[in-house]
């Protein structure tokens, strides 16, 4: 069974390591602050200006001035600092940021990632996401491995303009985990449970590297 | 103490003038200078460059301006939520420059502190790095971005003195102190302005010297583009 945007973010979160500084992007990778394991402490950064990033608030406590990078109202942690766009970003250049975790339309087998636009369709723009590619030393992707119309998202090339070059090095779909390779192609780690490894290779476009005995998920 | 206000909203925004470049603080409708989007509405001026994180929504922010087609063009970083925005971009009424959000800050940051330009990888290998001097510091590249040049800026402060120094409250904070430093005349409006020794120096956000007017803003209607919560038990 290919996995649900909740179980992608679960297993996601298993990626996170105690006492780290984490960017989440939109989309599934907002759900991985809900699947978080007990005992692992993790700081979340948004990047409108905020470390220390809490759930959301309760009923009729929501602060108008206190949101996320996704423009929803949130709360702060004991702890929590708030800063100026320029700091935000500049510690993310800085690379004082540990982990980020974005959504992507299309990865390449060489680690280049494109998701800001679809020219002549939709134009929202790239927000803080060239940012964090070209800056952050770990970057997990959470996407849907194939749309709606069947096509993989896993290519040889992206199609769409780029975000980022070489810079994914994991990629977590509702198939399976893969890795890339330094050299390029999708390193098969893990699959979902009950989905088998030619699947998998049919719903992966670009060159998909996978051993005997891939292991299953395991939630 | 040099004394920064002005009476009105009127005062504040005299001299801004059709065609100009315009900052405007703000993260969505997250801190946006609510007080003097309106006044440029009703002084109807007109082919403004707004320098903006984002742009608004359909019927607030600076999706005010866009509907009077007072906007030339829009400097921004991410413009999702604006039915009418899109509709002018893909019409070719609007020119939109969109740059990734950090390029943005620190372009303006650049401003403030009086450097002509930056080096970012951000955009690199990417249609952002089109016509870009590219240069390479120790094994990585870089893009040159320039500091921006903005006749106005125009943020909004929780709190200021009479001296123009300000306060910024939470999240609200974002990219208003960085364009504070960068237009050639920075306008301030605050929620509370109080006398000049009332605020704590170490406690100011903006120094004074970066803000040319000041006025308390009236009315704050703080609108919440996403309204997310967890039930009371």
């Amino acid at each position: 069974m290919a996995l649900s945007k909740e179980q992608i973010a679960q297993r996601i979160a298993k990626e996170i390591k105690n006492n780290s500084y984490v960017n989440l992007g939109i989309g599934i990778p907002t759900l991985v602050a809900n699947y978080i394991p007990e005992g692992v402490n993790v700081v979340l950064q948004s990047e409108n200006g905020l470390l220390g990033m809490g759930p959301f608030p309760f009923e009729g406590s929501e602060d108008p001035d206190l949101i996320n990078a996704g423009k929803q109202t949130i709360t702060t942690l004991p702890g929590s600092a708030v800063f100026d766009s320029a700091l935000s970003f500049g510690m993310i250049r800085a690379q004082k940021v540990d982990l980020t975790i974005l959504g992507a339309m299309e990865v390449s087998e060489n680690g280049d990632i494109a998701n800001w636009k679809i020219p002549g369709k939709m134009v929202k723009g790239m927000g803080g996401a060239m940012d964090l590619v070209a800056s952050a030393k770990n970057i997990i992707v959470a996407m849907q491995q194939v749309n709606k119309s069947g096509e993989s998202k896993l290519l040889p090339e992206c199609t769409l303009p780029l975000t980022g070059v070489k810079c994914i090095k994991k990629i977590v779909t509702e198939l399976g985990v893969y890795e890339i390779l330094p050299e390029g192609g999708f390193q098969l780690l893990e699959r979902a449970p009950g989905v088998s490894v030619d699947e998998i290779r049919t719903a992966t476009a670009g060159k998909l590297i996978a051993d005997e005995n891939i292991p299953e998920m395991v939630f | 103490m040099i004394d920064k206000t002005v009476k009105n909203v009127q005062e504040a925004c005299d001299g801004i003038e059709d065609g100009m470049t315009i900052m405007l603080g703000g993260f969505g409708l997250c801190g946006i200078p609510e007080n003097s989007i309106a006044e440029l509405v009703k002084k109807e001026v007109k082919d403004l460059t707004c320098i903006s994180n984002n742009a608004g929504v359909d019927n607030f922010g600076l999706g005010l301006l866009l509907q009077k087609k007072q906007i030339k063009k829009m400097i921004s970083s991410y413009v999702g939520e604006n039915a009418e925005f899109e509709r002018q971009l893909l019409s070719g009424e609007l020119e939109v420059e969109l740059i990734p959000q950090g390029t943005l800050a620190t372009r303006c940051m650049a401003a403030g502190y009086g450097m002509p330009a930056i080096y970012t990888p951000a955009g690199v290998g990417t249609e952002i790095g089109e016509g870009k001097e590219v240069r390479n510091f120790k094994g990585k590249d870089y893009l040159l971005e320039y500091a921006f040049d903005a006749d106005f800026a125009i943020v909004k402060a929780w709190k200021g003195d009479k001296a123009g120094n300000l306060i910024f409250r939470s999240t609200a904070r974002n990219f208003n102190p960085v364009m504070a430093m960068a237009g050639k005349i920075t306008i301030a409006e605050v929620e509370e302005l109080v006398e000049i020794g009332e605020l704590n120096p170490d406690e100011i956000h903006t120094p004074g010297i970066y803000v040319h007017r000041i006025f308390q803003g009236e009315h704050y209607e703080k609108r919440i583009e996403q309204r997310t919560v967890r039930p009371k038990n």
